[in-house]
């Protein structure tokens, strides 16, 4: 009996010391930024000084910088009002073509269900050279809107393989209840099943999102001038003058973009894993 | 009363597929096939005039050394990262579907790398690793594996450069394949294991004869995501080294880029995308198996 309690407390020890270690693995370098944003230049620039603690007072000189002097605030602000209409223009075409793909019974559901999943496979870096020519010839280069019109091909793909899981989570009789009670198809969707398949669309709005703010290689191709960057380019290339990095702010930018992102995304995750079970395992 | 437009579901269906497909013909095949068309050109930025010049800038791209070693690069960045990304993803997994006390706090510590845009991260481990400050070196110095005033120049060395960017890589996807896996964990039923138990099967018979089995294809999943996620990425090289030094981090996206947008050659850019597309193709043909195999289980 002994011998089992003691293995048993050794065993929560080694979950709590593992998760732990996970912990500072991954969220060691924000930590450091968290620190390092508050220094004065004397205390960072001596490379004899410990990097992990103030050798001198902290300031708050270079965050306020960040949010006073540099475009910081605009970046964001980009990043957020793009991404929202991304989400926006993803639900609106993917929530249909999920519910068709898993409800309708075509023939060639199945086979188009794969088709939207392959265009994941064709990424950025293979299209974003051509794309910039449509994008000019639009007339929409270096301005932000053409982060707007490119970004849903690579959130619908995802949001349609995420929101068919959900949907097929979601019992058929429910339908037909709701048109035995005198709905039709196209009402029993909007006033049954969306309502139901409400979670997965939260899971697949926050998964948008982050992937909307993260994306890289097409910001940097497409849009130029500083004000209409997101905050993806914006802190990289602006805060970065000639070979002069500001190293405190840039360290406060990542940790203010940071924190928000995964607070969010850690509210929604179990769903976020629901759905991806649903999705791809009972297919 | 039958046939009202809103109950047609053949009618219904296609309606409701029409402006996705459509938006991704318009806005992913198209410039697909423009890829292909401007590989096969000499369009530049400079002279946006469509001239066909055949296979000349694939002849281009073949007698540069760089484009060669960019080649290579991708593969070990690659093959080194995937590996490890599904090793530690699945330890992270494991941890993460662990019942304790302050989980909420760790998982949103865990979630961290990956939610961060790349770009952001990759800063912050810019200055982790610079060649006179990093801290990395402070602390090796602290313990006595370095001298005193001596650095390593972790972007510096070709090795260590390529360590380095292995390294952030692994560091930031490592949480979305834990993700991923978890639910291929918490999607293993119960019963089963619980089954095994009671028929007297111990923790490493379970682990090998029914957990892992009943996690692979999903690991797979993960496992090619992955590597499609590594294969086209440029955004850690480009913040972290910009290819360099003299090309040892240099990958095929980033080559790329440097040719096509900045270089402003977008016919030989082109050329060099492309060569993404076969290795792709594989990996999607990869996937569809792995899926077709979950969809019978």
């Amino acid at each position: 009996m002994n011998r089992y309690a003691v293995r048993r407390v050794s065993a929560r020890i080694g979950v709590y010391v593992a998760a732990i270690v996970a912990a500072l693995l991954c969220a060691g370098p924000f930590l450091w930024s968290l620190v390092t944003a508050f220094k004065q230049n004397r205390d960072l620039y001596d490379p004899t000084n410990n990097p992990f603690v103030f050798n001198r007072p902290a300031t708050p000189d270079h965050v306020t910088y960040l949010f006073t002097d540099t475009a910081f605030l605009t970046f964001t602000w980009n990043t957020l009002w793009v991404g929202v209409l991304v989400v926006l223009i993803t639900l609106v075409l993917a929530l249909p073509a999920a519910y068709a793909l898993a409800r309708l019974d075509r023939p060639w559901s199945g086979p188009l269900a794969v088709a939207i999943f392959l265009v994941y496979l064709v990424p950025p870096s293979l299209l974003f050279l051509s794309l910039s020519r449509v994008v000019v010839a639009i007339g929409l280069q270096d301005s932000t809107w053409s982060l707007v019109l490119v970004y849903p091909t690579i959130t619908i793909p995802v949001s349609v393989w995420l929101l068919m899981g959900f949907l097929k989570g979601i019992p058929r009789d429910i339908e037909e209840q709701a048109m035995v009670d005198g709905y039709s198809r196209l009402g029993a969707f909007v006033r049954a099943v969306i309502p139901l398949v409400f979670p997965g669309i939260v899971a697949v709005v926050v998964f948008a999102f982050t992937l909307t703010a993260s994306e890289f290689i097409y910001a940097l191709a497409f849009v130029a001038p500083t004000e209409e960057m997101p905050v993806s380019t914006g802190v990289p290339t602006q805060l970065v003058r000639g070979d002069v990095f500001f190293w405190q702010s840039l360290q406060a930018a990542t940790v203010a973009v940071a924190v928000p992102i995964a607070f969010v995304f850690n509210l929604f995750l179990d769903r976020f894993v629901a759905g991806f079970t649903m999705g791809s395992v009972k297919g | 009363m039958a046939t009202r437009l809103a109950d047609r579901a053949g009618l219904l269906a296609w309606l409701f597929l029409l402006p996705s497909v459509l938006y991704i013909v318009a806005l992913v095949a198209v410039p697909f096939a423009l890829a292909i068309a401007f590989a096969l050109s000499d369009v530049s930025a400079g002279d946006p005039s469509y001239d066909y010049v055949g296979g000349r800038n694939f002849e281009r791209v073949f007698d540069d050394p760089v484009f060669w070693r960019s080649l290579g690069n991708t593969f070990v960045f690659t093959g080194i990262s995937m590996v490890l990304i599904v090793v530690l993803g699945k330890v992270l997994a494991n941890i993460l579907v662990a019942d304790f006390r302050g989980k909420w706090l760790v998982r949103f510590l865990v979630l961290l790398p990956w939610t961060t845009p790349v770009a952001l991260s990759s800063i912050s481990w810019l200055w982790l690793l610079d060649s006179i400050y990093s801290p990395i070196d402070w602390v090796l110095r602290f313990f006595g594996f370095l001298g005193p005033g001596e650095n390593l120049y972790w972007l510096g060395q070709p090795g260590l450069a390529m360590t380095s960017v292995i390294a952030v890589h692994v560091w930031r996807l490592t949480p979305l394949a834990a993700v991923i896996m978890m639910a291929g964990l918490v999607a293993i039923p119960r019963d089963i294991e619980e089954q095994a138990m009671v028929d007297g099967a111990g923790y490493w018979r379970r682990m090998f004869e029914i957990k892992i089995p009943l996690v692979l294809p999903v690991a797979a999943v993960a496992a090619l995501f992955g590597a499609v996620f590594t294969f086209t990425d440029m955004a850690v090289v480009r913040v972290l080294t910009r290819g360099g030094p003299n090309d040892a981090t240099q990958v095929l996206a980033s080559w790329a880029f440097y040719r096509g947008i900045e270089g402003g050659d977008v016919g030989q850019g082109a050329a060099i995308a492309l060569f993404l597309f076969p290795l792709l193709l594989a990996a999607a043909i990869a996937i569809l198996r792995v899926v077709r195999r979950i969809e019978v289980w």
